[in-house]
C-alpha cells in the first residue's frame, strides 16, 4: 500500500521570517557560547575567591566590618525580616544561571547574562560605609563593578531618566515571600545622574569572595551615600524609564522612606532621630555623616534641592 | 492537705517561680559572656528585655482569670511576684535604652518621648509601673485600702501600651506584636465578660424569675 504525503506544508511548520532572519544573529550567538566555553567559568558559589579583582583607593581608612558579622546581620526579607534569618535561609537561592533583563529607554535592551555583563568592564575592591536606616552601620569591602559601566553597554537614550531596579520574584527560592510583608518583587530606583555617579557599584562578591546569598547574591547595587534599603540586592530586572519608578518602601511608608533616602542626619526617622548610627562591633554610637561621609563627591547632585522635602 | 503541708507546697511554687523570672537573665548573661550576642549586641539585649517584659506583664494579667476558671489558689500567690519580674526587665530594657542607646543624653529623652508614639507610650508605661511596684507591699496594701485596688487597675493600661509600643516601632512583620495584641486581648476581654456581661445576665435572670 501506497502512503501519499501531501506536498504542502502544514502552516505551522513554515519557520517564521523574523525567526528566519535571526539565524545569523543565532549562528553568532552559539560562536560566542562556545567561546566562552573555552574562557575559564567564574566562581559562582559563595565563598569563592574572585580572580582579577582590581584594587581602588576607595578606601574610607576604617577598620571593615568583619565577614562573619557582614554574613549575618542582614535586613532581606524575601528571607524573613529577622536579622539573623537571611544567613539561615538564603541557601535555596540559585545565583546561576543568572540574567538581567534590561528594558525601557535604552538603545540595546535584551536579557543579558550574568557571566556577561561581567566582561563589560574589570572587578574592582571598593570598600565603603554602609548606613543603614535603622541607625546601625558597617564598613564593607565590596567587590564589582560600576553601574556607569554596564549603562554604557546598554546606551539609554535621551528619554531615560531614571533606572528602575527589580529583585527576583520567586517564593520557592525566596520563601519569605510567600506573605506579602512587603509588595513583592522588590523594586528601587535612581535618578540618571545618581545612576551613573562613579560610586555607585553593582556588587557581586565582598571580602574578595562571591556574594554570599543573604547579601544579594549574585548581583546587587552599592550607594554608599543612600540608606542602605536602597541598595536593591539580587537584581533581575533594570528599566530605563522616563518618570520617577515606585519604590517598595516609599510606596510602603511614604513620611518614612523616601525615594532619594541620602544619609542626613538633620531629617529625623520619624521614628527614631538619625543623627547617631552604631557602627556593627561599637558599643555606643557614633555622628552620622551628611551623605554617609560621600558629600564631597556627591552633594553636588542635589545643588538647590531642599532635602527635608526630597528625604 | 494540712495547713502546715500547705504552706509547703505554696513556699515551693514560689520558690520555682522565683528561680524561673531569674531564667531569661541568667540564659542573657550567658550568651553575653559566650560572646553570643550576635552582631548588634545592645540591639539584641534592648529587644530581649522587652519581649520578655511583655511576656510578664500578660503572665501577671493570667493570674486572675486562671484562678477563676481553675479555682486554684496559687496563681494570685504568684501574682505580685510576677508584677515585680514585669517591673524588673521593664528597668533593664530602659537602662539598656538609657544608658547604650540615648548614651544618658536627657535632651535625646525628651525629643524621643515628645515626638516619636511608640516612645511615648513605652515610656508612659514605665513610668506608669512605678508607682505599682512601689505599692506592692503588705503594708502599702493595709494602707491604701480600697485605693490599692484602683491604682493596681492601670496595669491594664501598661498592657494596652504595652502592646501598642511594640506594635507601633515594628517596620512591616506585624506577626509578633499582634500575637501579643491577641493575648492581652482575650485577657482583657474576660475581664470584660466576668464584671459587665456576667452581672448583667444574672440580673436579667433574676427579672425573668421574678416576672414568672
Amino acid at each position: 500500500m501506497l502512503i501519499r504525503r501531501s506536498a504542502t506544508l502544514a502552516p505551522s511548520e513554515i519557520t517564521p521570517r523574523a525567526l528566519f532572519e535571526q539565524r545569523r544573529l543565532f549562528l553568532k550567538a552559539g560562536a560566542a557560547t562556545a567561546a566562552a566555553a573555552l574562557l575559564p567559568n567564574l566562581p559562582a558559589r559563595a565563598g569563592d575567591r574572585l580572580a582579577g579583582v582590581v584594587k581602588t583607593p576607595y578606601d574610607p581608612g576604617e577598620p571593615p566590618t568583619p565577614l562573619a558579622d557582614v554574613t549575618r546581620y542582614n535586613n532581606f526579607y524575601e528571607f524573613g525580616t529577622g536579622k539573623e534569618d537571611p544567613a539561615r535561609n538564603a541557601g535555596r537561592l540559585r545565583t546561576r544561571p543568572w540574567s538581567v533583563t534590561v528594558e525601557g529607554h535604552c538603545e540595546r535592551p535584551g536579557r543579558y547574562d550574568l557571566e556577561d555583563v561581567l566582561r563589560w568592564a574589570p572587578l574592582e575592591e571598593r570598600i565603603y560605609r554602609l548606613r543603614c536606616v535603622e541607625a546601625w552601620s558597617m564598613v564593607v569591602p565590596w567587590v564589582g563593578l560600576p553601574l556607569a559601566a554596564v549603562l554604557a553597554h546598554v546606551q539609554p537614550t535621551a528619554q531615560a531618566k531614571y533606572v528602575a531596579f527589580e529583585t527576583l520574584f520567586d517564593p520557592e527560592q525566596m520563601p519569605g515571600q510567600n506573605r506579602s510583608i512587603l509588595d513583592w518583587p522588590y523594586r528601587e530606583g535612581l535618578r540618571m545622574d545618581e545612576a551613573l555617579h562613579p560610586l555607585t557599584l553593582l556588587a557581586v562578591g565582598l571580602y574578595g569572595e562571591v556574594l554570599p546569598n543573604q547579601n544579594g547574591a549574585p548581583l546587587r547595587l552599592v550607594v554608599p551615600w543612600k540608606y542602605g534599603f536602597k541598595s536593591i540586592k539580587s537584581i533581575v530586572r533594570l528599566r530605563l524609564v522616563e518618570t520617577v519608578p515606585e519604590t517598595t518602601w516609599n510606596r510602603m511608608q511614604p513620611d518614612e522612606y523616601g525615594f532619594y533616602a541620602n544619609v542626613n542626619p538633620a531629617v529625623d526617622h520619624p521614628r527614631w532621630s538619625q543623627k547617631r548610627e552604631r557602627r556593627i562591633g561599637d558599643l555606643f554610637k557614633r555622628d552620622t555623616l551628611p551623605f554617609n561621609g560621600y558629600a564631597e563627591q556627591v552633594a553636588a547632585l542635589y545643588g538647590g534641592m531642599d532635602l527635608k522635602r526630597y528625604y | 492537705m494540712t495547713p502546715r503541708e500547705r504552706t509547703r507546697t505554696t513556699d515551693l511554687i514560689k520558690t520555682t517561680a522565683f528561680l524561673a523570672g531569674l531564667a531569661p537573665l541568667a540564659w542573657l548573661s550567658a550568651r553575653a559572656l559566650g560572646g553570643g550576642l550576635g552582631a548588634n549586641p545592645v540591639e539584641t539585649i534592648t529587644h530581649f528585655t522587652g519581649d520578655w517584659t511583655l511576656r510578664l506583664l500578660l503572665l501577671t494579667l493570667t493570674a486572675s482569670p486562671l484562678r477563676g476558671i481553675s479555682g486554684w489558689q496559687w496563681p494570685l500567690q504568684l501574682r505580685r511576684m510576677l508584677g515585680l519580674y514585669t517591673f524588673f526587665y521593664a528597668c533593664l530594657h530602659a537602662t539598656t535604652y538609657f544608658v547604650l542607646d540615648l548614651e544618658l543624653d536627657l535632651g535625646g529623652l525628651a525629643e524621643d518621648v515628645a515626638k516619636r508614639p511608640y516612645i511615648t507610650v513605652g515610656f508612659t508605661a514605665f513610668v506608669l509601673l512605678i508607682p505599682l511596684a512601689a505599692t506592692s507591699t503588705r503594708r502599702m496594701i493595709k494602707r491604701l485600702g480600697r485605693h490599692w485596688q484602683r491604682l493596681h487597675r492601670a496595669v491594664y493600661a501598661i498592657g494596652v501600651l504595652g502592646v501598642l509600643h511594640y506594635l507601633w516601632l515594628v517596620k512591616a512583620d506585624l506577626r509578633e506584636p499582634l500575637l501579643y495584641a491577641a493575648a492581652l486581648l482575650l485577657l482583657l476581654g474576660w475581664r470584660v465578660y466576668r464584671r459587665v456581661l456576667v452581672p448583667r445576665l444574672n440580673a436579667a435572670a433574676r427579672a425573668r424569675a421574678a416576672s414568672a
